[in-house]
């Protein structure tokens, strides 16, 4: 019997359909089959949140996620976050903005870690957020400036 | 990157299926739902099946009901966070609904399942290693090795039981429905754990958890109150589960169980039964949670010094009651 | 200023929200093979016998290496080369790498580097200070330093520490331990190489492309001019990636025996082997003081556990002892230390390098002598306090220093001195220096420590600059320097940094010298580029040069481009370079080179817990945090800085620790080190105080190592003050506490920490003149 399988899914809005090994996970075919390499990884584990993606909707840990758990299902990734063109989403104004950024490798979970969470609760207090983004280390920011633009783009998205 | 090495993956149609599937390839063969657990031991190659028998797809797994006795039914398949934010399931059973909102973090628990949670494997961090690091400390009696490097003196493995949501299951008397190749039975969740870190579970390797029933609790309170570094991502170093019956102030039944201090969950039976008939009183608390705490015997073998975990387990327990009790 | 000091957008933001941000991990080139390393699995042994035949049979696998093909030593100071990529004769540590297989995956790699069969003779590991200061029972780790498995002694006397002594009403002694740890970059350290027409070029995510590129052409015995290095967008440093590694090494012999491009990414559990993180550091601290808390004298000694090879050790050595002097006025002061080597992961700079470990153990020793005199524990550091344009003890020249405004500021702010007293409450203050740049290179040479060029075009304007930006946002400072000159906004301007090919040297992003150093260098090209433009400017204006008003994209009346046309037909191509060398500020004694920096940045922290005496578990309520900026080039990246070093500083005081099953690392995973999360985080409140400095550009100093260090010894200060208990060591975990606490009730000292200094044989200390004429009357 074959080890690779026709994996079939949407990512970013986009029907797909890939022949992958059924023992490689989400993570690594996000970046080495289809090349979407703002997918992040820091321990492949499942520790550390880096690889999160939304699949339907809702974060996950794309090193944990086989090819089978993930068919049919629709996947974000932070390459589909910002709508076609050149607008940012509001959570992506924000980050900027708030200097949430700094090394940038935590960021595309830390993103779509946040845009569920906006989708969930539209004004999420600070201990909600942090509860929130509890499953994505960063060892730059400490939080803060993260905290400040979830919190900036909640207001921007509610105005 | 730490990648997987090949198995092939398997797509039953039903339970039973499964489980024939996985008695079928014995010891070839493992049940695979949210993968939280298996798929970071398959990196660290402490498991080494061939074949993965995926459930968390069954449909027949997802349900999330009340019975009409009055208790509620939940597929094993329903992920800790469906269960942490489920109305009901707060409302009757507050204890499980916060026990599951304590596990891992919320990434994990959009993917985690109950029936995972409920047989996650014992922990050890001797154990919960990768290969390599196995290696080079000496392989474990649990995977590769033939001693224990905890407690060498005699072949028994120690890991210890880390699910946060077992114990108030058990403190609830909730019962499992574990399904077969021929049929299914019902235990009780207390009857699913034994007293050895590598064979800590009676359900056979190819039966397949499809749901867990819960009694009717009106009139009982519970609470679950996890102990570990940090506000996420961390296993349960100790934990206490407590379900109180109470009338008026006096506590008429109870249930006191522990998590993560021996490869078991461990009721606390006889400290639960001074509970009853007796009001919250903080001397009694006290003297409940001792008794409690007493026979517990944590090993070097999770995070922080074994000593203060020891010592932390009549607080757990102190905490446990108080949080039910309000 | 019109951008200097405005919260603007970092350059490199948009792309590491969009996912497009390039990390090392993410090259990838046609016909890349993957790389991946075989690691000892013992401590110490030597290597008997390698059989690589069934990892060469494996399908798919391309070349497979050892130390044969790498045979040449390198280190990151001149004077400890004493790693090969790949041992073959000898492995030190668990981790330490012997061979490296190419294959045409990363899956066929790993399974083939399983089947090299490795005999080893295992040898008696050395896992302790203590041991390493013993008679080894096998041979030395090294074949240098000694006696036994010391690496290297330090012994310095400033001034006359036996009057000073004397001259005390109050002596006391303390012994500290700072435990280690390790800088955790959420990206794992990944290397890619290729290698056409006999030029090599490494990608790979460094701080220090300049010091990886000499390495290489040493390692690999080709000249300079051959190699080409590339400094990636970083996810995360913070030292930990300043040496060369074995997988830069291993890609690039993999890329020039293969003729094929070569990546490695190691796994996380490899990074935690790799290491060069926090020294565990054994402190005893004796310090005299007047008893109106004027300090008469202080003799500091440490001993560190360097792990099993040389890294930055020496330096960090000094380190120990250098900083002390930059707080506080010591009119005599005496260091001794030792670096020994053990059988564990290499330790090596870690944000802050070598120096929070001795202001943890100063600033509670500080708080125990007030505590001991009745006196308040900020008056005590107010009378000390150094001040500007001052020379320290130790020769370390003091310029811009805003103690006492960071001091004032943040207790105001904080509230400390009126704060609520409860059991189970407490607060902490502690304040600190750090160095804006390293004085001195890490190899000897006279040139510049960094360099600049702009080329202005009809593409615009690039600066080229060695400069690599690790997050804290490097880039946006020398952008916003060449903008804020030419008038254009920092989006404007294209960067090429971080790259030895292309861009000339800077020495890297390390000793927090980027802002001040590259600033400069930066600074210096860009004026030059501005008088070219506003002279031409001027002629067409009828005006003279200093007349121009540059902004808004204008240089008088002319846009930016119509003067920059202007200037292109008067000059031709254009191009300006800047450079920045540090005045020559060592003192006149052996081992002067590590402490002095053209600036000391200033930090100051109260801390407010909640600490359960129950459990010994900590709640850090809030952190306020004063630092002597200078002056923003970016406020929001400032504050960025100081709340990442806050968060970290925590983290080392609570929690963080590389810790050992005797020689194996005991939690190599992002689970079982523990790290802050979230929810963990407490609320920062920044106070940027600017003192102006005048060597910096614009009056800039360091933010992205200072503010870590005033953080711990806060804490441990906050839990005396809920408890009544000194935890002398960290990370402060609730056992200790509790342990304290016993103690405590038991009528014993009530303290967690180690209880003696081992007798080192300290060499005879080098007695040095002292420039020092004491700031503060004694």
């Amino acid at each position: 019997m074959s080890d690779s399988v026709i994996a079939s899914f949407d990512v970013n809005g986009r029907s797909r359909e890939v022949l992958v090994k059924s023992y490689h996970t989400l993570l690594e075919i996000l970046r080495e089959d289809l090349g979407l390499t703002g997918t992040k990884h820091g321990c492949e584990l499942g520790e550390c949140g880096a690889c999160t993606v939304l699949v339907d909707g809702l974060p996950q840990l794309s090193c944990l996620l086989l090819p089978h758990q993930v068919e049919g299902k629709e996947i974000t990734t932070i390459e589909g976050l910002a709508g076609s063109g050149d607008e940012l989403h509001p959570l992506q104004e924000a980050f900027v903005e708030t200097g949430a950024v700094q090394c940038g490798y935590c960021t595309p979970s830390m993103l779509l870690t946040a845009k569920a969470l906006l989708e969930e609760n539209p004004s999420p207090g600070r201990q909600e957020i942090a509860e929130a983004l509890s499953g994505n280390l960063c060892r730059c920011t400490g939080y803060e400036a993260i905290t400040r633009a979830v919190e900036l783009a909640a207001t921007r998205m509610e105005a | 990157m730490l990648r997987l090495r090949p198995f092939r993956y398997l797509r039953p149609m039903g339970a039973e299926e499964a489980a024939a599937m996985v008695a079928e390839f014995d010891g070839e063969a493992m049940l695979v739902a949210g993968g939280t657990d298996l798929v970071p031991k398959l990196k660290r190659r402490q498991m080494e099946p061939s074949i993965l028998v995926g459930i968390s797809h069954l449909e027949e797994l997802r349900s999330l009901r009340s019975t009409p006795e009055g208790g509620m039914e939940i597929g094993a398949a329903i992920t800790l966070a469906e269960v942490a934010r489920d109305p009901a399931l707060s409302a009757q059973y507050p204890g499980y609904a916060q026990a599951a909102s304590l596990v891992s973090t919320p990434p994990l628990r959009n993917l985690g399942t109950i029936g995972g949670n409920l047989m996650v494997d014992t922990r050890c961090n001797y154990y919960d290693m990768t290969y390599e690091w196995r290696q080079a400390a000496g392989f474990c009696l649990k995977k590769d090795g033939d001693a224990c490097r905890v407690a060498p003196a005699r072949p028994h493995c120690w890991a210890v039981s880390s699910s946060d949501t077992a114990p108030v299951a058990i403190a609830l008397d909730a019962t499992a429905v574990l399904a077969g190749p021929e049929g299914r039975r019902e235990v009780p969740v207390e009857s699913l754990y034994q007293d050895d870190g590598i064979h800590y579970t009676t359900k056979q390797p190819y039966e397949v958890v499809t749901s867990l029933h819960f009694p009717p609790r009106a009139g009982w309170r519970s609470s679950y109150v996890k102990l570990r570094r940090r506000g996420s991502i961390d296993f349960p170093i100790g934990g206490a589960a407590v379900a109180l019956a109470i009338e008026g102030d006096r506590i008429i039944d109870s249930k006191i169980v522990l998590s993560g201090v021996a490869s078991h969950p461990v009721v606390a039976v006889g400290a639960a039964s001074y509970l009853v008939g007796h009001s919250l009183d903080p001397e009694l608390v006290a003297e409940v949670a001792d008794h409690a705490a007493k026979p517990v015997k944590p090993l070097d073998n999770a995070d922080l010094a074994y000593t203060w975990r020891k010592r932390m387990v009549k607080w757990l327990v102190t905490q446990a009651i108080y949080e039910a009790g309000k | 200023m019109r951008v200097v000091g405005k919260p603007l957008a970092k350059v490199d933001a948009r792309a590491k929200v969009t996912g497009s941000t390039l990390y090392a991990d993410d090259l990838i080139f046609p016909g890349t093979l993957f790389c991946k390393l075989l690691r000892s699995p013992h401590p110490y042994a030597r290597i008997k016998h390698m059989d690589l035949n069934a990892a060469k049979a494996v399908e798919g696998v391309v070349a497979v290496i050892t130390g044969n093909d790498l045979p040449v030593k390198y280190g990151i100071l001149p004077i400890s080369q004493d790693e090969h990529a790949l041992e073959s004769e000898k492995v030190r540590y668990v981790g330490d790498p012997v061979a490296a297989v190419a294959a045409v995956d990363e899956e066929t790699a790993a399974l083939a580097a399983e089947k090299i069969r490795v005999e080893y003779e295992v040898l008696d590991p050395v896992t302790s200070i203590e041991e390493a200061l013993s008679e080894p029972v096998d041979e030395p780790i090294h074949d240098y330093g000694g006696p036994s498995n010391i690496h290297k002694m330090a012994a310095l006397s400033f001034g006359n520490l036996e009057a000073g002594f004397a001259e005390a009403d109050h002596i006391r002694e303390d012994v500290f331990f700072y435990g280690g740890n390790t800088h955790l970059p959420m990206e794992e350290h990944s290397a890619i190489a290729t290698y056409v027409d006999g030029k090599l070029t490494l990608w790979s995510s460094t701080q220090t492309p300049h010091y990886v590129h000499r390495a290489v052409s040493k390692v690999m015995g080709l000249p300079m001019s051959a190699i080409r290095v590339v400094a990636t967008p970083h996810g995360g440093g913070f030292g930990g990636k300043t040496d060369p590694f074995s997988h830069e090494m291993a890609v690039c012999k993999l890329a020039m025996v293969t003729g094929k491009p070569v990546k490695c990414t190691l796994t996380r559990e490899e990074v935690f082997y790799a290491h060069r993180g926090r020294h565990p550091v054994l402190m005893w601290v004796r310090t005299g003081m007047k008893r109106n808390g004027r300090i008469t004298a202080m003799h500091f000694k440490t001993a560190l556990d360097g792990g099993a090879y040389g890294s930055y050790g020496v330096a960090t050595l000094f380190y120990t002892g250098a900083l002390q002097t930059t707080t506080y006025d010591i009119p005599a002061y005496r260091f001794e230390g030792a670096r020994v080597f053990t059988n564990k992961a290499p330790c090596g700079p870690k944000r802050g390098h070598g120096t929070p470990q001795p202001r943890f153990a100063l600033e509670l020793h500080l708080d125990k002598m007030a505590e001991d005199l009745g006196l308040d524990p900020v008056e005590v550091r107010r009378r000390n306090y150094v001040k500007p344009n001052t020379t320290t003890v130790n020769w370390l020249r003091i310029t811009s220093c805003g103690l006492e405004e960071i001091t004032d500021r943040v207790l105001q702010a904080s509230s400390y001195v009126n704060r609520q007293r409860a059991v189970g409450h407490g607060m902490g203050f502690a304040v600190s220096s750090y160095l804006c740049g390293a004085g001195l290179p890490i190899y000897w040479n006279s040139l510049p420590h960094s360099e600049c060029l702009i080329k202005l075009d009809r593409g615009g304007v690039t600066v080229y600059c060695g400069a690599t930006d690790i997050g804290q946002g490097s880039d946006t400072v020398i952008a916003t320097v060449v903008a804020e000159e030419l008038g254009l906004w920092p989006s404007d301007i294209r960067l090429v940094t971080g790259d030895t090919g292309f861009a000339p040297v800077d020495l890297g992003s390390y000793s927090s010298r980027v802002t001040f150093m590259a600033g400069n260098a930066a600074l210096d090209a860009a004026r030059k580029l501005r008088n070219l433009i506003a002279e031409v400017a001027a002629e067409s204006m009828g005006c003279s040069p200093g007349e121009i008003e540059v902004g808004d994209g204008k240089f008088g009346t002319l846009s930016f481009e119509e003067a920059a046309q202007l200037a292109q037909e008067r000059f031709g191509a254009i191009s300006t370079t800047g450079s920045y060398r540090p005045p020559d500020l060592a003192g006149p004694y052996k081992g002067s080179g590590v402490g002095p920096s053209p600036a000391y940045s200033y930090s100051a922290a109260v801390v407010d817990i909640d600490v359960d005496p129950e459990t010994g578990i900590i709640k850090v309520n809030k952190v306020w945090l004063a630092h002597d900026i200078g002056r923003s080039i970016n406020p929001v990246s400032v504050r960025g800085q100081v709340e990442g070093g806050v968060y970290m500083g925590l983290g080392e005081a609570l929690m963080e620790e590389q810790a050992y099953r005797k020689a194996l690392p005991k939690q190599p995973s992002m689970l079982d080190y523990k790290s802050l999360t979230s929810i963990d985080m407490p609320e920062v409140e920044t106070i940027l105080v600017e003192t102006n400095d005048p060597e910096g550009p614009y009056g800039a100093k360091e933010v992205g190592q200072g503010p870590l260090l005033p953080v711990v010894p806060a804490v441990v200060s906050a839990v005396h003050d809920a408890l009544g208990v000194w935890i002398d060591q960290v990370p402060v975990t609730p056992d200790k506490i509790m342990k304290a606490l016993d103690a405590k009730t038991k009528g014993q000292a009530p303290r967690f920490g180690p209880k003696s200094f081992p007798d080192i044989a300290y060499p005879q200390y080098v007695k040095v003149d002292t420039p020092h004429v004491a700031t503060q009357a004694i």
